[in-house]
């Protein structure tokens, strides 16, 4: 490919125009499949498991729990599922997703936070019980 | 001042074109391009989420989570999802070893169980709406139902491109442009399923503690 | 024929949805039907149809749709600023007695149309355009990545403009400002057609607008020329990575929320009604979440247009290059964290406007110093004072000045006060206007010349120029008055005699920005009668630093024979200072996305599907949908997307081009 003659042209290494020449897309191995599912039949037979058997009389300790296991599965899922590394695009497509990672929690938590306060303080009658609204 | 000029002397040894044509490699922008609008895509869900999270406890006097939600229902909707995404797996493994009979295959199943998630959810809803918890009688049932359907809606438009692709593999091969399309819907298709991971914890599951 | 089945076939569309009691709509729609036929009945006598269809409508040219966004945006503007002007009018004269020229129905549909056409099909596709003619030049790149889809965008855009257009014919528009806050835009409050053009018009618009972010963002992270590293990008291109990174994590957010509105006005779901659980509240919540990220959106290209124009007019690199691009950076990011400002009295409490009022304040810091690092570009500079320069100028006095008024409005307690004053109005004008408006004036004027061959004539030029600058302070210092004394914004009808001075004043800086915009078409009509006179030969008129500068007025279809390769930020500067010679052999034949129509007609069957759902015509809507469908899966068939330049055009383009540069003497 023509596209390799040139890259003694480039700049600093890190962050050069061309990195997408020639590396092609990482794909994974029927192995790495397989762990991935078995890791997330685990994880989502915990937390089911969990709820449905009411294992701990502290709901809080359950909610923990198959949160945690929620955020684990999605990490698996992004490793041997979609092949999310440090190096595809170099290093774009995980930008992008941390990126995206930020901007999700700003609007979810934010809007909760906003949204709470405002019922709190403007229907100070309702707080705590919303099902009578 | 950042990048100050390296190279001031021997200017002349400078090259400032190339001679060959600096080709491009078709699509090799898609794989990139496509992650951004999965991203999109992610932030959409995040909306959808929050307003859900905003409105769980707005029932209105209707029916909450705790008395609608079919775990054992969900559980295996979950496992068909789940199942789907290994089959994809193999066929994108089928695609790598160019063995088109064996990727088509495996698409197959894959469009099969994404069915039968479809089925499953489509029965829950018609059972929830039926009991009279549709999504007009709240905002939580509001938010529930575009949450969750708009995800069937997802995998929906999935299995129509699952079905248009193979056909294209079937008539044109495992070329590039194909394997670039399969290794789209890949990422498309296992997305649907991290999304699921967020909707069966934070909907089902802590819906109902 | 019986009702139901009239009903079947047009859904709620009947004789009554035509507008022929309201004398302006019905004048309005005279000069367009006019004006159009005579326009349609030049193309078709000239033949042109071909032409545009082949050269225009289903290019892929990044530099043709640029153009086409372009000529879009500022027929739109013209559409906009009637709007300006009849509200201007309205207010000057609708005092005690005196009821005006619009009713009450009219104007607010007049204010919301203002608004809306002004930031989605005037700001948005002015901003587009320019990025997408650019950005591809500066980095030496061939097209964009994805050279269908932008035009699949563009007709979008275009799709969304057709459907606000058609409202004002058939039907009505919205009458809920621009924003649409529920539970106005519910179905209670406006069981009318109006909300439901706008809400098609924004979400096919929305599909345009997020496809050519994702477009032009993997342009620049794939399409660089070999050594041009993140750092040595030209700030417009940075500034366009970080706007379309911005489009593609907003836009989804409006998608969803408008997605939520029409489930609410469709379905008879309960998100933002006053019933069953429903909060109105959560909509402004989600709706602000994008639109604050919005104005980030139409100011950052801005901001990266200045930096251009003040380096190359200064005759230096740009001041602070780093802190340019940190700056970005960082307002990337705080641009999601201050939404609530804009709803401070929605009651959420001192906490939650605390935050928000300290990250407002705190977005501000990163602003402040792009200002002070284009005013150190311009220190000791040998400064040109032409058009591009004077603009950017007029941006840095008013834009500061509108920044300021940002500060003010940040203030928690300030902000009860003028909430929803014209003081806010003032404010966001002072830097849309002072901000995007004079960025894309100042845009249009600097690369007019790589995009046409020649430049733009600089006596109509100065004219509209000062016409804009006055006519804007002119115009809206009334407003920050009117605003401290605590009148509210969207009023038809005023009591207080006292006020009227005010609004005279205003609305003769409206009149005086119309003189601006008329200078403008005259100084583009002007110009081509003049292009030979104009002509410019050398592809650099004003001493450029950047890439785009480096290829011939207009840029060759394949943009360059040989791709560059960059050495320093300014990299065709560099070219300059190394005495580089242009090569005027060894040609190759040139490998080209092909044309397509299906952006064209995917983009027109979804305006049928958008005006279909207006109206209830439920059977088009379906048959449209399936329509759209079937047309993209069909054309994922076609295989064949390319093809390549000959090489002896290629030749034959280049030895013109070197002819042209003897001529000029370079």
């Amino acid at each position: 490919m023509a596209g390799h003659a040139h890259h003694d042209a480039h700049g600093h290494g890190a962050d050069h125009g061309h990195g997408g020449h020639g590396d092609a897309p990482s794909h994974g191995s029927r192995r790495e499949y397989v762990i991935g599912f078995l890791l997330s039949v685990v994880l989502t037979a915990i937390p089911f498991a969990l709820v449905m058997t009411n294992a701990f009389a502290d709901t809080r300790i359950t909610a923990a729990i198959v949160t945690l296991c929620a955020v684990v599965q999605i990490v698996v899922h992004m490793i041997y599922f979609l092949h999310m590394n440090t190096k595809s695009e170099n290093g774009w497509t995980l930008m992008a997703l941390i990126f995206t990672v930020i901007l999700v929690v700003i609007v979810l938590a934010g809007s909760l936070w906003v949204m709470y306060h405002m019922n709190v303080n403007m229907m100070p009658q309702m707080s705590g019980d919303m099902s009578a609204m | 001042m950042s990048s100050s000029v390296q190279v001031p002397a021997g200017a002349s040894e400078r090259a400032y074109h190339l001679a060959e044509e600096h080709e491009h490699e078709a699509g090799s922008s898609t794989m990139l391009g496509f992650w951004l609008y999965l991203m999109s895509d992610c932030l959409i869900f995040a909306m959808l989420f929050a307003s859900y999270g905003v409105y769980s406890g707005s029932t209105a006097g209707g029916p909450d989570a705790k008395e609608l939600f079919d775990l054992p229902l969900v559980a295996l909707n979950t496992a068909m999802l789940l199942f789907s995404s290994i089959t994809y797996g193999f066929a994108m493994i089928a695609a790598e070893e160019g063995k088109k009979a064996a990727t088509l295959r495996w698409l197959a199943i894959t469009g099969v169980f994404g069915l039968c998630f479809l089925g499953i959810e489509m029965y829950e809803f018609s059972h929830l709406i039926h009991e009279g918890a549709g999504p007009q009688r709240s905002a939580f049932l509001s938010a529930f139902f575009t949450l969750v359907g708009t995800h069937g809606l997802h995998v929906t438009f999935g299995i129509v491109w699952l079905t248009t692709l193979m056909v294209q593999v079937a008539k044109h091969g495992l070329g590039a442009a194909n394997m670039r399309r399969l290794m789209c819907l890949s990422l498309f298709w296992h997305f649907l399923d991290v999304v699921w991971i967020g909707v069966f914890t934070f909907v089902y599951l802590l819906g109902v503690l | 024929m019986s009702e139901t089945l009239t009903k079947l076939i047009f859904g709620r569309l009947t004789i009554e949805s035509f507008p022929i009691h309201e004398p302006i709509i019905v004048m309005t729609f005279i000069a367009v039907a006019i004006g159009g036929a005579a326009v349609l009945a030049a193309l078709t006598y000239f033949k042109l149809w071909g032409y545009l269809w082949k050269e225009w409508f289903t290019t892929v040219d990044h530099k043709r749709i640029g153009i086409m966004y372009m000529i879009l945006g500022i027929v739109m503007l013209l559409r906009g600023f009637a709007d300006a002007v009849m509200m201007r009018g309205q207010q000057a004269m609708a005092f005690g007695q005196n009821e005006g020229f619009l009713n009450a129905h009219h104007y607010d549909q007049v204010f919301t149309a203002h608004g809306v056409i002004m930031i989605f099909f005037v700001a948005m596709p002015l901003v587009t355009g320019l990025m997408n003619y650019i950005v591809p030049l500066q980095i030496g790149a061939r097209d964009v990545s994805f050279p269908f889809l932008n035009n699949f965008s563009f007709w979008m855009t275009a799709s969304g403009v057709v459907i606000v257009m058609a409202s004002l014919f058939v039907g009505e528009f919205a009458r809920t400002g621009w924003l649409a806050f529920a539970p106005l835009s519910g179905l209670d409050y406006s069981p009318d057609v109006g909300v439901d053009y706008y809400i098609w018009a924004l979400q096919l618009a929305g599909v345009g607008t997020l496809l050519s972010g994702v477009n032009l963002i993997a342009t620049i992270v794939k399409m660089r020329a070999p050594g041009m590293g993140l750092m040595k990008m030209p700030i417009f291109t940075w500034s366009a990575l970080v706007t379309n990174i911005l489009i593609v994590a907003a836009f989804p957010v409006l998608t969803a929320v408008l997605a939520m509105l029409s489930l609410d006005r469709y379905v008879g779901t309960n998100f933002f009604t006053n019933t069953l659980g429903g909060n109105p509240m959560m909509y402004v919540n989600m709706i602000w979440i994008w639109g604050h990220p919005e104005v980030y959106i139409l100011i950052l290209p801005a901001f990266g247009v200045f930096s251009e124009i003040v380096s190359t007019f200064s005759g230096k690199r740009l001041f602070g290059y780093t802190s340019m691009v940190y700056a970005l950076l960082v307002i990337t990011i705080l641009s999601y964290l201050v939404w609530l400002h804009h709803f401070f009295t929605m009651g959420s409490g001192a906490s939650v406007n605390s935050f928000f009022g300290i990250t407002t304040m705190i977005i501000s810091i990163p602003t402040g110093a792009k200002i002070f690092n284009w005013l150190f570009t311009m220190y000791r500079g040998r400064i040109r004072y032409e058009l591009p320069m004077l603009w950017a100028i007029a941006f840095m006095l008013t834009f500061t000045i509108g920044g300021m008024t940002g500060v003010l409005l940040a203030v928690p307690p300030a902000d009860f006060v003028l909430h929803n004053s014209l003081f806010l109005v003032a404010h966001f004008h002072n830097v849309i206007i002072g901000g995007v408006v004079f960025g894309m004036f100042a845009g249009i004027n600097y690369w007019f010349p790589k995009a046409f061959g020649f430049k733009l004539d600089k006596k109509w030029g100065l004219v509209s120029f000062w016409c804009w600058f006055v006519g804007f302070w002119v115009a809206f210092t009334p407003l920050y008055v009117l605003g401290l004394m605590g009148i509210t914004r969207r009023l038809r009808h005023f009591d207080d005699p006292s006020l009227q001075i005010w609004f005279i004043i205003a609305a003769v800086g409206a009149a005086i920005i119309a003189v601006g915009i008329a200078a403008f078409l005259v100084q583009i009509a002007v110009s081509i009668m003049n292009r030979d006179k104009l002509r410019d030969f050398t592809g650099d008129p004003w001493g450029g630093r950047s890439l785009e500068w480096a290829t011939s007025s207009p840029p060759p279809d394949y943009n360059f024979a040989f791709t560059p390769v960059v050495h320093d930020m300014d990299a065709w500067y560099d070219m300059k200072e190394h005495k580089y010679a242009r090569p005027t052999e060894g040609f190759t034949a040139i490998h080209m996305p092909s044309n397509t129509w299906a952006g064209i007609v995917l983009a027109g069957i979804s305006t049928v599907f958008g005006l279909a759902m207006v109206w209830y015509i439920w059977w088009l809507a379906a048959l449209s949908f399936v329509a759209v469908i079937g047309v993209a899966i069909y054309h994922t068939f076609n295989y064949n997307r390319d093809f390549h330049i000959p090489v002896e055009e290629v030749i034959e383009t280049e030895r013109q081009r070197t002819a042209d540069l003897q001529a000029a003497g370079v």
